[in-house]
């Protein structure tokens, strides 16, 4: 099986503080890394490139230094990479971003599975994969947590949906994204990341794609962000402390008392 | 171009409309009042109950537009993407709007990227910009520690997903008229590359995503034999289990419970935390619920920064003294006490509820 999966750089927030004085994010010292719910859509191209042989490709869509995440899905033990990098890509919504992956996918030629990850922690809209499946045609699974074997040209696979799982049958090539509960991403190997340190990872830019100039980056995005706001503080914690039998008795009540208010019991 | 209208989609499962529907039937109303435009729903399905499509009118719907056919009975992204499409070419909305769930979260971005139009993902206020009359939505980013605000000022429809339970269910209006078109999908229909062979429901009797009661366990509750404690308060509230991410990486609750970004996102009326740190990821999957109780033994724990209330404590004590009460409450065994706290915080509480209320 050939396999594509599209990753992307993000801020690394798992340690993230927020400075309470401004309510923003502390970005000092806060590094760049592969978004971690991409980690599931590599394992799971590297346990069926292992099962079924095939090929792995990585790509992403960002600035020059998004090569770093790049690099580590290598030295996960993707078998190539490719990034694309432009100032003509700058400010691409989802629907500019999914246009330039699809069209990458587009120049990789034959692929028979598509793997995203379900959503990027930056961004948070889970947008791009089922666009890009659309922009090339393909059926898609969103919310894959389980895969089943490939027969046939197709593929069975276990999506996680409101109140269960639907089982569909996919004819390849399709479009996959998945939820953590899909595989248990690997470490990189030490062989895998001097393997990646050495490899050579080719840059595509607008004119190396099959793409129309006005449908990329701002310009080809339908949508603007018009104003970056924080969210008023609504809540004001009332901390109530239960150190003994009566101050536990007594907490209690006045958690009960507001949810008698609020109409909640 | 009002007259072209706002549009929701509301989703069925088995024939019956889904209540997710009368959320966005309540944002949509609320969207077309403003716009001076009809409000449409359009439902996807086979065999579809027409009570459920008589109660979109009921809720605030002027026409509900019901396609039919065999192949649209379970969600499978191809077809349903290619009737509304269909119905986006014949009826050209101007706003279309879907909730959040996995459903929405997929058919919206095929069928956007097919048309070449804008969407915005997990919108918690929708609004209309007095001066453009165009779609502002707003939505939670980086964790929730955010929001932006974002149109889409030229391309058409203006489409958006936006959080189940984020608003109430519009009411319905019993006697209230609409059009309701029943349709067959479009000969040309494709079934696509994707075929169903089952559903697997999820066996607990509580999901997470319908869940208006959840009570979550973070690490505090130590081990995995201790969970019979937050599911006894649980059963106290009739609330679903949720779960931070290191209790399920530990494998003491399994990932349907997982909430935050690397699980599900919502927005209960009533979400107590016990022995949940509050890391911003976890945060970003609840903090937009109703009323948040937390129980923590650490006072500087990054939870009660959302909190209503907080209780510094064991959640090992406090658990089941707040089942217990729940209760003797319900079986009309006990009143609550403590009328002082009442009067004294009456006013905090309102004020944190306007706050919310024109949030939304």
């Amino acid at each position: 099986m050939r396999i594509v999966v599209p990753i992307k750089q993000v801020p690394e927030t798992d340690n993230v503080k927020m400075d309470e004085q401004t309510g923003t994010m502390v970005r000092e010292g806060v590094e760049s890394i592969i978004n971690p719910l991409d980690l599931y859509a590599i394992e799971l191209a590297l346990v069926l490139h292992e099962q079924y042989g095939g090929e792995v490709i990585a790509i992403s869509m960002g600035p020059a230094q998004a090569i770093r995440a790049l690099r580590e899905a290598l030295a996960m033990g993707c078998d190539s990479a490719v990034l694309l990098s432009d100032r003509a890509f700058a400010g691409s919504d989802t629907w500019a971003t999914s246009y330039v992956l699809q069209a990458a996918i587009r120049r990789l030629g034959d692929v028979d599975l598509i793997i995203c990850g379900e959503r990027a922690t930056d961004g948070e809209t889970g947008q791009v994969g089922p666009a890009i499946a659309a922009m090339l045609d393909l059926p898609a699974a969103t919310y894959v947590s389980q895969f089943e074997a490939p027969e046939d040209g197709h593929i069975r696979v276990r999506r996680l949906v409101e109140g269960g799982w639907q089982v569909l049958r996919l004819k390849l090539p399709a479009l996959l994204t998945v939820v953590k509960e899909v595989s248990q991403p690997r470490l990189p190997t030490l062989r895998g990341k001097q393997r990646a340190k050495a490899a050579d990872i080719p840059v595509w830019q607008a004119g190396d794609l099959d793409v129309e100039a006005d449908k990329l980056g701002l310009v080809g995005s339908p949508t603007r962000v018009v104003r970056i706001h924080r969210p008023k503080v609504a809540r004001q914690c009332r901390k109530l402390r239960a150190n003994d039998a009566d101050s536990t008795a007594a907490a209690v009540d006045e958690v009960l008392t507001l949810l008698n208010e609020r109409e909640l019991l | 171009m009002s007259s072209e209208g706002i549009w929701i989609l509301a989703e069925q499962f088995a024939g019956r409309v889904l209540p997710v529907s009368f959320e966005l039937l309540r944002r949509g109303r609320e969207l077309a009042d403003k716009r001076g435009a009809q409000l449409s729903a359009m439902v996807f399905g086979h065999d579809i109950d027409a009570a459920g499509l008589q109660e979109l009118v009921d809720r605030g719907a002027d026409r509900v537009v019901a396609t039919e056919a065999p192949q649209l009975e379970h969600f499978l992204v191809q077809p349903y993407a290619a009737c509304m499409l269909t119905l986006l070419d014949e009826y050209r909305p101007e706003i279309v709007i879907a909730a959040a769930t996995t459903t929405g979260r997929t058919l919206m971005p095929y069928v956007a990227a097919k048309a070449y139009v804008g969407l915005t993902a997990d919108c918690t206020v929708l609004d209309i910009d007095p001066e453009t009359g165009g779609l502002l939505q707003t939505r939670p980013a980086i964790g929730g520690n955010i929001l932006a605000t974002i149109t889409t000022p030229d391309r058409r429809p203006q489409m958006a997903t936006v959080r189940p339970h984020s608003t109430r269910p519009a009411e319905p209006t019993p006697g209230r008229t609409g059009e309701i078109i029943r349709r067959s999908a479009p000969a040309d229909c494709p079934a696509g590359g994707a075929e169903f062979l089952e559903f697997i429901p999820e066996t607990s009797e509580h999901h997470l995503e319908d869940a208006d009661f959840v009570v979550a366990v973070g690490r505090g509750i130590k081990k995995s034999e201790n969970i019979p404690v937050a599911e006894d308060l649980a059963d106290a509230l009739d609330a679903a289990l949720g779960a931070s991410r290191e209790v399920v990486d530990r494998g003491w609750l399994s990932y349907p419970h997982q909430v935050g970004l690397s699980g599900k996102t919502i927005t209960p009326r009533l979400y107590v935390a016990l022995g949940v740190s509050g890391s911003i990821q976890h945060l970003a999957g609840m903090q937009t619920a109703e009323t948040i109780v937390a129980v923590n033994s650490d006072p500087e724990a990054q939870i009660f920064r959302v909190a209503d209330v907080g209780i510094v404590g064991d959640l090992f004590e406090v658990a089941p003294v707040l089942a217990q009460r729940l209760r003797e409450i319900q079986n009309g065994k006990s009143e609550i006490r403590n009328p002082k706290f009442e009067t004294n915080t009456k006013h905090e509480i309102r004020n944190t509820k306007q706050t919310r209320d024109s949030k939304s």
